[in-house]
């Protein structure tokens, strides 16, 4: 089992998080897109702690998901706040500091 | 026993490859389907499903700590965060298929084709000698200790700001999610004397109950015939989850009540 096919694996996922967050309306969903590709970031990062045989990759793949969760809790809280004032999810109707 | 021991121990190899392949297959099914799927509840468990295969991949990588945590932390805390968004959100907040800039859909395939060709083929020019974690593993006792040894020695100053950080964030979603209250709440007394001012002092009618719908959604019937929207409860009302009544069950129980046969009739039965 060659160790490159988890690394190609983890571009895949990043790429499609990438097209999501490019591709999709709702707030909501460009979030779980950017979560995919954090994921796909600590898929790599464990891969490269295997294949160079040290634990250092998988300590920082576990700070990246304590990132990710206190980015979740705000960037959700932010979601809600806007949902509040405008009755929408959609990252196109937040467009008050355009003009 | 040793003999099956180092039995496993050689086929762990083709078993790695047949764990890895069923699980990337489900990770890239995922989040095929979390791109497409109109619907962000429907989103939400896509992901999950690409998060838990995401997780048996980091065990089969000799990560079982890491595994464990993104089972707790990403379909257990995260997702279920996701989903509580979602339902006070409104689950009915699907996306609008209309581009707001011309031509963007397209430019998003051909950026992320090349993307991802960019990464592969930067991945495919390395050279991979795989020194394995077996030896790493075992210095301490173990994954979860090698780790340990490493969070609390070298990386001790990065743990401890990741804790300024968690505290930050609980703060800043308290005080974001938070909603002043501008008017006093108001009492007991007052919202029965409102009650009864409005004409309306009995309880709103309850949602239907009938022979093949019976949820919340469902709306009651009026005695004419017709559904009130006020036996539904208010998050529910006027989107897609109202179920409508069968018109084909109201038709059969005007016929029942007009005097009809309650046995099916002969060409009914025969079909059934």
């Amino acid at each position: 089992m060659n160790p490159a096919n988890y690394v190609y694996l983890s571009a895949l996922l990043f790429s499609l998080g990438a097209f999501g967050v490019l591709v999709r309306r709702n707030a909501i969903v460009v979030f779980m897109c950017v979560e995919l590709m954090l994921n796909a970031c600590n898929l790599a990062f464990v891969s490269f702690a295997r294949i160079h045989g040290n634990l250092d990759g998988q300590v920082i793949a576990f700070f990246v998901m304590v990132v990710a969760a206190a980015e979740v809790v705000v960037g959700l809280a932010i979601i809600m706040t806007i949902f509040r004032t405008r009755r929408s999810a959609s990252v196109d109707e937040a467009n008050l500091l355009k003009y | 026993m040793s003999m099956l021991l180092a039995a496993v121990a050689t086929s762990g190899n083709t078993g790695e490859t047949i764990v890895f392949w069923v699980c990337a297959i489900v990770a890239v099914g995922g989040a095929l389907g979390m791109l497409l799927s109109h619907k962000a509840v429907h989103s939400a468990l896509f992901i999950a499903a690409t998060m838990i295969s995401l997780a048996v991949l980091y065990v089969s990588q000799s990560a079982p700590f890491l595994g464990m945590t993104q089972v707790v932390v990403y379909t257990g805390a995260v997702m279920m965060l996701f989903l509580f968004v979602l339902m006070i959100v409104g689950v009915d907040s699907s996306d609008s298929l209309v581009e707001t800039i011309r031509g963007q859909r397209a430019a998003a395939i051909v950026f992320a084709l090349a993307f991802a060709a960019l990464l592969i083929a930067g991945i495919g020019s390395a050279t991979y000698t795989a020194v394995g974690l077996d030896k790493a593993n075992t210095v301490d006792g173990g994954n979860v200790q090698g780790i340990a040894h490493l969070i609390f020695g070298r990386y001790v100053f990065a743990f401890e700001v990741t804790s300024a950080l968690l505290i930050t964030a609980a703060l800043g979603a308290m005080v974001l999610a938070h909603r002043e209250r501008h008017t006093p709440r108001p009492t007991q007394r007052q919202l029965s004397e409102e009650r009864v001012r409005s004409g309306h002092a009995q309880n709103l009618p309850g949602p239907g109950v009938y022979a093949r719908h019976n949820a919340v959604g469902t709306p009651a019937m009026l005695p004419d015939g017709t559904p009130t929207d006020r036996s539904v409860p208010e998050p529910l009302r006027g989107v897609s989850a109202v179920v409508g009544i069968d018109s084909e069950d109201t038709a059969r129980v005007n016929a029942l009540a007009a005097g009809g046969s309650v046995v099916p009739s002969a060409e009914e039965g025969s079909e059934s």
